[in-house]
């Protein structure tokens, strides 16, 4: 058995897990990266559209700062979030978009003067200022107030994951790819390290170290449509469930993109509809602005998914042999702007719909239907990125519930998520290792790996009977699709529910036509299934559980956001190995805590809320501290610290300069 | 361009490379599968309807299905293309030939390494950012041109598929050839005015026949190159500057064009 050590082991190499890498390597850590694939090629490359941060060197983003973020963002998550944690993020996001502009990720810059845009369907002439020459620039997206998200043309996530592999490469980070997580290896509450198995050899092997990170990314696989990539299966939150110990946050938060092409899924930027384009309908009509008259196509994505299926529901779609859709319209744009901002767009539009979204009128449209698109829950972590369940296991990026985006998360808010919590976990990860030695002996660990030798005999000695991995893998995705999608009701949920253990039940008996170790993707699919069963019955079970709507879970059964029993977190546990369901249990989020108590997010339905009486309590409490401070002439830093103070590591809580204004 | 329509339900033949070299019974052989087409077919779908219907451990490389990440580079009757982008409509008489790319060790079928090659290729040219300037993230971020922040992000937008690797002749009989790949990322970094490189710098790591010397002009690389970078004209930019730093630089003769 092959055993490696480290200090600093980091599980996926997208742009959360390479970030927490640098920072510990930074430290003089031994650190190891495992990825499925070549680091490069995870996950993150796709995204497209930008990251927040509050630089505001636009016009169009004058005015901006921590505190506008902060807000967008609360409001987003429609108040599920953890704002202690929001504030880490928005004060940290401009430190790490500027450290990816030194580490050669060249985003897009303002350029002095006049320049065309599209704003509500009419070209407008904005005037950049000359001091803001050359700095960075931003355009707008769906949910915020000012234009914040910053991007190279429409491949951002590709240069900001070249940018900081780069970094890792540059720092001598020891990556290895084709890397498998199969299971954690723990002993008295701590994470010891996993059992690995090499995706070209089959052999599994045991990499031990002082902390574990995992950065596996969303969990978008488990549903039939979606922009997610094929790798996205929720393998690493899978083995944290397997623990029976880790817990999952909000598995029911799942967010569906408005814009992914149809049929294939690929997203189409929300950047397409940021830089001025909008939805249309089977009569080319522009009805977004019918349903929300203040933030129109962009209000934030639940909204507008939302809205889309609703239009459909009234006959609005147009019909398709891949079902009904609608048009999403960037012609507007001119195509000198599409060729230049809009370019991945284009090149996906022609290549999988041979359209051309430049040519003018109803020729350019491009089919869309929302689609899954991110989990906003995952593996559940305190502030510092540690899971409270298991010491010396942390979790970042996509794959953790550190609770940034609550029950929906805002464009451009997950790239940022994933450099500012590699840099802060990656941190707090660091001081851990540099505080705790490896204690571990080599009999537990051959146990863990062991366990694991024996699942894969296991699954290669079965008896084929007349089931397929493949059936009962669309299956389950077609349940998602059907059952735990846009629109919920209870019945239905529990129909989910049920047949989804039904498949749990069927993947552990189902065999394999190849009984080889090496480089056989049967045998992978075979010991995943059950991993991605565990997680999709995970989100439909607290779906069935959460009998209000928020954010992006939306109960037709159950119309209102309802604070007054709702405010809280689900947690999931997975204790009996053997079981069907998890455990599943809550967190109260406290109101008395918050700095912007719940209210009316400003989008969506009015007067959809069952309100908690405390949130009335905590808002004039803050009032009043407010009023009280400004009166002692408190900046706006002083009277934050009064209303929810929060900890940052390194020199994250300085204050970030911005043009014009300075450190205000 | 036909309508797509028209084509379903067509029979498609599907010839595909199989061969494990970690197995010593294993031989390199073509096996033929058919598939009825469905409309906006692309080989990622046709090829895990083969894996799904018949052969379930057929292996190769997907990971975005996007044409995004670089992970599917393939030779699609003789031409290295990304799988995820190519349309079956695009091959009129329904006859398909898949092999692995060429200059990358081969895992199985048409699954190769190329990330292990990328990251070589990266730790030689050094690609990451040289500055001695201490950067303090709290304050404004350096300035740059608008239009040099786009020009270093034409060159950046390179995935490392290894295709143009697999189109070029040097790249076959010289396995430490840097490639297309490696000197649109030195052209990339010459740009970029956060690195402090000089050209002797860039001499130093690419200056001979692996590198920007070995470069036969044979323009297979920015044929394919699915990211349409101009791979040619960089080249040979980078090569008249690298060779005026010497003039005895490399073994082959230095044409200067445009
Ligand atoms: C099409 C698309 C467009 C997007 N556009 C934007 C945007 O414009 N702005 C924005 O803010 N967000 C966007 N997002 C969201 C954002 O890109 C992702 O949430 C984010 O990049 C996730 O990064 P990550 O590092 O957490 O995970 P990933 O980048 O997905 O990386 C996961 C890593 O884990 C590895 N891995 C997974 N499982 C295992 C295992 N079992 N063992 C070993 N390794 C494993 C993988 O190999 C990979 O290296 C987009 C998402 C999609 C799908
Ligand atoms: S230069 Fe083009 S062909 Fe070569 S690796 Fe980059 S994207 Fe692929
Ligand atoms: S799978 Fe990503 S480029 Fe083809």
């Amino acid at each position: 058995m092959k055993i490696h050590y480290c200090d600093a082991l980091v599980i996926g190499g997208g742009l959360a897990g390479l970030r927490t890498a640098v920072a510990t390597q930074e430290k003089g850590l031994s650190t190891i990266v495992l990825s499925l694939v070549p680091v490069k090629r995870s996950h993150s490359a796709a995204a497209q559209g930008g990251m927040q941060a509050s630089l505001a060197n636009s016009v169009m983003g004058k005015g901006d700062n921590e505190d506008v973020h902060f807000a967008d963002t609360v409001k987003g998550s429609d108040w599920g979030c953890d704002q202690e944690v929001a504030r880490m993020f928005v004060t940290t996001a401009p430190k790490a978009i500027r450290e990816l502009a030194a580490w050669g990720v060249p985003w897009t810059r303002v350029k002095r003067g006049e320049r065309s845009v599209v704003i509500n369907t009419e070209r407008t002439t904005i005037t950049e200022a000359d001091e803001a020459h050359g700095l960075i620039t931003a355009r707008d997206f769906g949910g915020t107030k000012k234009w914040r998200t910053c991007y190279t043309a429409d491949a951002t996530g590709h240069t900001m994951l070249f940018g900081v592999a780069n970094q890792a490469l540059k720092e001598d980070v020891d990556i290895r790819e084709r890397k498998e997580l199969l299971s954690l290896i723990h002993k008295d509450g701590r994470c010891y390290g996993a059992v690995v198995r090499d995706l070209i050899d089959g052999e599994l092997e045991a990499y031990i170290a002082k902390a574990t990170n995992i950065a596996t990314g969303g969990w978008g696989r488990v549903y039939r449509t979606t922009t997610n990539a094929v790798i996205c299966e929720g393998t690493g939150q899978a083995a944290v469930l397997e623990t029976g110990l880790g817990t999952l946050g909000n598995p029911e938060a799942v967010q569906f993109h408005p814009t992914p092409i149809v049929p294939s899924g690929i997203l189409l930027t929300e950047g397409c509809r940021g830089d001025g384009g909008v939805l249309r309908d089977v009569d080319g009509y522009r009805f977004m602005p019918d349903y929300e008259p203040e933030k129109k196509d962009l209000a934030s994505r639940d909204v507008v998914s939302r809205r889309m299926m609703e239009h459909i529901r009234k006959g609005k779609g147009v019909k398709s042999i891949f079902g009904d859709h609608l048009w999403l319209d960037i012609s507007i744009l001119g195509r000198e702007h599409i060729e230049k901002n809009l370019r991945d767009v284009q090149e996906i539009s022609m290549t999988f719909n041979g359209i051309d979204p430049a040519d003018e009128g109803p020729k350019g449209w491009m089919p869309v239907r929302p689609a899954q698109h991110y989990s906003m829950g995952g593996i559940r972590t305190k502030p510092t990125g540690e899971s409270p369940d298991l010491s010396g296991l942390f979790s970042c990026g996509e794959a953790a519930c550190w609770d940034l985006h609550g029950f929906n998360r805002l464009g451009g808010n997950s790239v940022a998520e994933t450099v500012v919590s590699g840099m802060i976990v990656g941190n707090y990860m660091a001081d851990y290792c540099l505080e705790n030695e490896i204690d571990i002996d080599t009999a537990t660990i051959e146990a863990f790996v062991e366990k694991e030798e024996q699942n894969i005999r296991e699954i290669m000695s079965r008896p084929l009977n007349d089931d397929s991995i493949f059936d009962i893998k669309r299956r389950m995705q077609e349940i998602m699709d059907d059952k735990v999608g846009i629109f919920r009701n209870g019945e239905e949920l529990q129909e989910a529910v049920d047949e989804l253990q039904e498949l749990l039940k069927r993947s552990r008996k189902v065999g394999i036509r190849y009984v080889t170790h090496a480089s056989n993707p049967e045998l992978v699919e075979a010991y995943r299934l059950p991993k991605m069963l565990k997680i999709a019955i995970s989100i439909a079970y607290s779906a069935l559980l959460r009998t209000e709507s928020r954010g992006a879970h939306y109960r037709e059964d159950y119309l209102k956001r309802d604070d007054a029993n709702w405010l809280k977190r689900t947690l999931v546990r997975w204790t009996d190995p053997e079981a069907t369901l998890p455990e599943v249990f809550y967190e109260e989020l406290d109101i008395m805590k918050m700095e912007i108590p719940p209210a009316f997010r400003g989008y969506g339905r009015k007067g959809m809320t069952i309100d908690n009486p405390l949130s009335a309590k905590r808002q004039e409490e803050v009032d009043r501290i407010r009023e009280e401070l400004e009166a002692k002439g408190a900046d706006r830093f002083e009277i934050q610290d009064a209303l929810m103070p929060f900890d940052l590591p390194e020199n994250y809580k300085e204050k970030n300069e911005r043009q014009g204004v300075g450190y205000a | 361009m036909p309508d797509t329509a028209q084509n379903k339900g067509r029979m498609l033949t599907f010839e595909i490379l199989q061969y494990n070299p970690s197995d010593p019974q294993s031989k390199p052989h073509m096996v033929t599968y058919h598939l009825e087409e469905t409309l906006g077919m692309t080989l990622f779908v046709a090829l895990n309807m083969i894996r799904e219907k018949f052969e379930p451990d057929l292996a190769f490389d997907f990971v975005c299905r996007a044409g995004i990440c670089g992970s599917c580079g393939m030779m699609v009757n003789g031409k290295p293309l990304l799988a995820c982008r190519t349309l079956t409509k695009d091959y009129p008489d329904g006859v398909i030939r898949l092999m692995p790319m060429p200059s990358f060790k081969l895992i199985k079928d048409l699954s190769v390494v190329t990330g292990q090659w990328m990251d070589g290729m990266s730790k030689r040219v050094e690609s990451w950012i040289h500055s001695k300037e201490e950067v303090d993230i709290t304050k404004l971020e350096k300035r740059i041109e608008p239009e040099v922040a786009d020009a270093t992000f034409e060159l950046d937008r390179c995935i490392e598929c290894g295709i143009c690797v697999s189109s070029c002749a040097t790249a076959l009989m010289r396995p430490d050839f840097v490639g297309a790949v490696g000197l649109n990322r030195i052209a990339r970094f010459d740009i970029d005015p956060h690195d402090e490189r000089t050209a002797e710098d860039f001499y130093e790591l690419v200056g001979d026949d692996s590198g920007i010397f070995g470069c036969m002009t044979l323009l297979g690389c920015e044929d394919n190159c699915p990211k349409n970078l101009p791979l040619q004209e960089k080249i040979a930019y980078m090569r008249r500057k690298l060779a005026n730093v010497k003039d005895t630089g490399g073994g082959l003769e230095i044409r200067v064009e445009g």
